[in-house]
């Protein structure tokens, strides 16, 4: 007699195979589809890719050629800004969240965040017309730069606030244990030891605002024209997909899938740059 | 005490309605190495905590009676400044991981906002490594970062990031309970050496270590202070009955 009842064991096995076969094909099937969407988009995309997308604006209907580089300029220009105003403000409460665990006003926030990371983008936008647009008495890349901060602060949050509850207690108390202030304590040991999560939050944040098109719609709004002031309405590379995808000119179309295939591109760039932060940052503690 | 350095005046510490620490009074002495010993959960890391305010990290810690420095409050003081004068090594070495060996032992000056020039920069960096005998083994290393020594030779660069900011007192919370023989062997040779010019408080569960160690020993026991005398007289003649049965290693 072996001292376990083996019996079953055989049958045991059996499951846990047709288990692991089971999440493998459904891991696969995910991968299967990724692949597809990003062939599908090279494929119609890699087309329209020349100078002209880049170093060209809009050319009226019927005249064919143009470009996107009014809406290239326009992205940057409104996603730049957004990552400006969400990233030190993101960053902060975080701090906070991570330091007042427990407290009211820290719960409350956390509430708050979660909320705010449902809100569909759209209404985001609605709020941010009512509030901004209307009394400033138009469309301009600062308001749509507003609504995508808005969308951006949970990632960068919720990654911060995580990445520092990671960190040990002891560090805080060696720096404060040294008469470090609280401000240098944050900023010299807190911050630099906790870099590699808060940053891929940031890109994380910036991948999530740059296909973003819902709540561009009314504050940047659009403009045919290359523009470089923050308060002027711009065109966005996912507002300038929208319009020229769902117009039935073939040329504007074909300007879509450039635009969408640059849009992609830019999220993987984003997607590798985390990858080379996640082992260049990585703290040993 | 003639050369009292620190003298607690009915200290007691609670967590939430837990007194852990119940009235404490003592006097310690300047430029002398105290031990604090006493069975596991007595209160030893809660009163040196105390010392240098770190509770005030902890929302339900409460801190009751006095602590004076040469007869300054210390709850009165800015805590920055208290901070700067009472150093902490901690149980578990703890190197700032961003940090390399060399930035770890001036992080002191770094994050008070001190600017040295590179010359007095090398130089408390020299003098503090060779202080806690670490210089030989890093001395080509110094870029390197804090975390990549070994656990001895961390928890002496963070004895080296304390004596670099020339405290008054130095708090050790069982510096070597990490640490194999031969790295607690060197810590206490180097504790040895610093007492003529530090103050050391020093929380141990080794025997042997206290008494190589230290000129006076304080016993604690469920957060009373038992017995405080000159380490000999507590080592070879305890008054109280429980120090001696900790002592003999009859409990703890
Ligand atoms: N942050 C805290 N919150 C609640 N209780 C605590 C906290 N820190 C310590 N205590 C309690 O205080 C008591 C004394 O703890 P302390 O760490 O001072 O003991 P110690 O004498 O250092 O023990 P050891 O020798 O094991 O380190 C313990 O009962 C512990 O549970
Ligand atoms: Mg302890």
């Amino acid at each position: 007699m072996t001292p376990f009842d083996i019996r079953g064991t055989k049958r045991r096995q059996i499951k846990d195979r047709i288990f692991s076969g089971f999440v493998w094909a459904l891991t696969f099937s995910c991968l299967i589809v990724v692949f597809i969407i990003l062939f599908y988009l090279f494929e119609k995309g890699i087309g329209s890719i020349n100078w002209a997308l880049f170093t060209k604006g809009p050319k009226p209907v019927g005249e064919f050629g143009g470009g996107i580089a009014n809406a290239i300029v326009g992205s940057l220009i409104v996603v730049v800004v957004a990552a400006i105003i969400a990233i030190p403000l993101g960053i902060s409460v975080g701090i906070y969240q991570a330091d007042n665990r427990g407290k009211r006003i820290a719960e409350r926030i956390a509430v708050a965040v979660d909320v705010l990371q449902g809100i569909p983008s759209i209404v985001i936008g609605i709020v941010i017309y009512v509030w901004i647009v209307k009394p400033f008495g138009g469309f301009s890349a600062i308001s749509g730069s507003i609504a995508l901060a808005i969308m951006m602060l949970p990632p960068v949050i919720k990654s911060t606030e995580e990445t520092l509850l990671l960190i040990p207690h002891t560090l805080k108390e060696a720096a404060l244990g040294l008469g470090a202030s609280y401000y240098h304590t944050v900023r010299k040991i807190l911050i630099p030891t906790g870099m590699g999560g808060i940053l891929g939050g940031c890109i994380i944040g910036v991948a999530r605002i740059a296909g973003e098109v819902a709540p561009l719609l009314f504050t940047a709004f659009g403009n045919p024209a290359m523009v470089f002031s923050i308060f002027k309405p711009v065109d966005t590379i996912p507002k300038v997909i929208f319009a020229y995808a769902s117009s039935p000119y073939e040329d504007w179309q074909r300007i879509a899938w450039g635009g969408s295939l640059i849009l992609v591109v830019f999220i993987i760039i984003l997607n590798t740059i985390i990858k080379l932060f996640e082992n260049k940052w990585k703290v040993q503690f | 005490m003639e050369g009292t350095i620190l003298r607690t005046e009915n200290l007691q510490i609670s967590f939430g309605d837990n007194k852990v620490v119940k009235g404490i009074n003592m006097e310690i002495a300047e430029k002398k190495v105290t031990a604090f010993m006493g069975p596991s959960g007595c209160g030893k890391t809660t009163i040196l905590r105390a010392i240098n305010r770190l509770h005030e990290l902890t929302p339900e810690a409460k801190v009751e009676g006095k602590i004076f420095m040469h007869n300054e409050d210390v709850y009165e003081m800015e805590a920055m400044t208290l901070r700067r004068r009472v150093g902490m090594v901690f149980q578990r070495p703890n190197p700032f991981p961003t940090m390399s060996i060399a930035e770890n032992v001036i992080s002191g000056f770094i994050l008070n906002g001190i600017k040295l020039k590179t010359q007095e920069k090398n130089e408390i960096i020299e003098d503090a490594l060779k202080k806690v005998a670490l210089w030989d083994e890093v001395k080509d290393y110094l870029k390197k970062k804090g975390t990549s020594l070994s656990g001895g030779q961390q928890q002496r660069l963070c004895l080296a990031r304390a004596v670099a900011m020339k405290p008054e007192v130095i708090l050790l919370d069982e510096p070597t309970s990490a640490l194999d023989p031969l790295s607690t062997a060197k810590i206490e040779d180097l504790l040895y050496e610093l007492k003529g010019n530090y103050t050391l408080v020093i929380v141990t569960h080794n025997m042997q270590q206290a008494a190589r160690i230290s000129d006076m020993t304080a016993f604690f026991y469920l957060g009373d202070l038992l017995e405080y005398d000159d380490t000999k007289k507590v080592f070879t003649n305890p008054k109280n009955e429980k120090t001696q049965n900790y002592i003999t290693g009859r409990f703890g």
